[in-house]
């Protein structure tokens, strides 16, 4: 088996304004960010011949890729709607990385947009995960709930407490200050993450991400070809994914996720470990999947995650920057689409407000996660 | 969208009685009995959602089994918000997942106490909660 380790590049990023965007389409949000990118790469939509997208939540876009394609003026070899939940941004790029490898496209357009802050007036019918009918009618109608299940097992496992939470909300919230694109910009405390409402107990408000509208993309094609376009290239180190279970009432354990065996794969690919990250966009739909996460990904011991995230280790400067945009807790929730194009800002450098830029950033790891605590995928970024 | 999907969309927050896996399921609750598949290959419970083949071994002969209705809590939480109208005057109210002895775990309501007093690892027994159309499985603690 090849090691696919550096063979290929992510040669442009696209972002969205982010937040509230009653006017816009989930249509409109995709283009938006397809634009942004094909911009950024320097490159026409002619010279695109893969695309890459999620499922989006209505079911009026069925073979969405293929529909996406065409209406940016792609004539796409290879095609396909991936359907992860929050894994999916970083499984489209792996998926992008498989296909240029197999031959079967050079340049790939990985794009997810979302509508949900504010109605999405295209027609159609959400689409739903599948079991939610073996929990609504006992009244658990939302991911708010599956992740308190697991907050609540952390807190008996390993005494963590919902203060040890609030660290994470706080330090997210701070980056998100210094990210001008980004949806709640004032600074909060610790106290104020104790003080927020109860949402679905143990889960507080700020343990909970936002509902955003906007979009990104990121442009993936051959190491080879990554000189030929705009920008300083990033290549893809490290690549895993795990989906350890379907739903909660399949699932082994909600305190080691995807996570553990997705990074292991990913790091191994690479080549590196832990201790040679500069920084993580870790998924973070709520304050305890980031934690669950940064344990998963060995950045320190299962159930030490409560100790690691403080004393500034997560900020920018610590030992760890965690969430440097400001993550789903408080720039926006793309279903970590940001958190890829935000990897690829650090590692190209000067693409940042100058207050969050992760001195020396070489290396860095993304997190994605769906479903049920289900889905997990790792992305391992470098700089070339 | 068919008219199935239409109406099922239309159900949030209700069971599907129809669903041929699970009818037996909800048609034994009718009766105040907590069953599930029992494999005749590999004898073991398949779990929850009912499907067509073991999960253990994909054989595709079971029973419906009774369950003596005993479980242990895996997690619990509270609510506190309302996402269907029709809890607005409930909140806050438990939810757990629940281990059955036997095997198999559900999403369920802890009855009979405050949602404070739900532990997880706590021995709960099923109770029956009749509604016009259905029958939901709850449980309350073992005194």
């Amino acid at each position: 088996m090849t090691n696919l380790s550096g063979k290929c590049a992510i040669v442009g990023m696209g972002e969205t304004v982010v937040g509230k965007r009653p006017d816009a389409t989930t249509n409109s949000l995709h283009l938006e960010a397809i634009k942004a990118c094909l911009d950024d790469a320097g490159i026409k939509a002619s010279q695109v011949d893969g695309l890459l997208t999620n499922q989006p939540l209505n079911d009026s876009h069925r073979s969405y890729a293929v529909k996406l394609a065409h209406m940016a003026g792609i004539d796409p070899l290879f095609a396909t709607d991936l359907a992860l939940g929050g894994a999916t941004p970083s499984a489209m790029v792996q998926h992008a990385v498989m296909a240029i490898e197999a031959g079967m496209a050079t340049t790939v357009m990985c794009v997810h947009a979302r509508k949900r802050s504010t109605p999405d007036p295209t027609p159609g019918h959400p689409i739903r995960r599948g079991d939610e009918h073996w929990e609504e009618p006992w009244g658990h109608f939302a991911a708010a709930g599956g992740h308190a299940f697991a907050a609540q097992r952390h807190m008996y496992e390993f005494g963590t407490k919902s203060e040890d939470l609030a660290h994470i909300a706080v330090s997210t919230r701070k980056h998100a200050s210094l990210n001008k694109n980004a949806t709640l910009r004032k600074p909060i405390t610790i106290d104020d993450h104790q003080q927020s409402r109860m949402i679905v107990a143990p889960l507080r408000l700020f343990d909970c991400s936002l509902e955003s509208d906007g979009g990104g993309a990121v442009l993936v094609t051959s190491v080879e070809r990554a000189r030929d376009f705009l920008k300083r290239p990033v290549a893809i180190l490290g690549m895993g994914q795990h989906h350890p279970h379907f739903s909660l009432l399949d699932a082994p354990t909600l305190t080691t996720l995807g996570g553990k065996k997705s990074s292991e794969l990913a790091y191994r690919m690479a080549g590196l470990g832990p201790k040679d990250m500069n920084f993580a966009q870790i998924y973070d739909c709520f304050t305890i999947t980031a934690l669950i996460t940064l344990e998963d990904y060995g950045f320190c011991k299962k159930g030490e995650g409560k100790d690691f995230v403080k004393n500034g280790r997560i900020g920018i400067g610590g030992e760890l920057p965690l969430n440097t945009h400001g993550g789903l807790l408080s720039q926006a929730h793309l279903e970590g689409q940001l958190h890829i194009t935000e990897a690829v800002k650090q590692l190209r450098g000067n693409e940042v407000e100058p207050e969050r830029q992760v001195a020396n950033a070489n290396v860095g790891i993304v997190s994605g996660h769906g479903g049920s605590l289900a889905m997990h995928a790792t992305l391992i970024l470098g700089a070339l | 969208m068919s008219k199935d999907e239409r109406g099922r969309a239309s159900r949030r927050g209700q069971p599907f009685l129809d669903e041929p896996e699970a009818k037996p399921f909800w048609a034994n609750l009718r009766e105040h009995k907590l069953t599930a598949q029992r494999c005749a290959s590999c004898k073991k419970i398949f779990g929850f959602p009912p499907q067509a083949l073991c999960p253990h071994c994909l054989a595709s002969d079971y029973q419906w089994v009774a369950l003596s209705g005993r479980g242990k809590i895996y997690s619990h939480i509270a609510y506190h918000r309302a996402w269907h109208p029709s809890y607005q005057d409930k909140v806050p109210y438990n939810v757990s997942l629940v281990d059955l002895d036997e095997g198999g775990r559900l999403v369920t309501n802890v009855v009979g106490c405050a949602p404070e007093e739900v532990q997880i690892g706590m021995s709960v027994e099923v109770v029956f909660e009749d509604l016009p159309e259905y029958t939901l499985p709850k449980f309350r603690p073992v005194k």
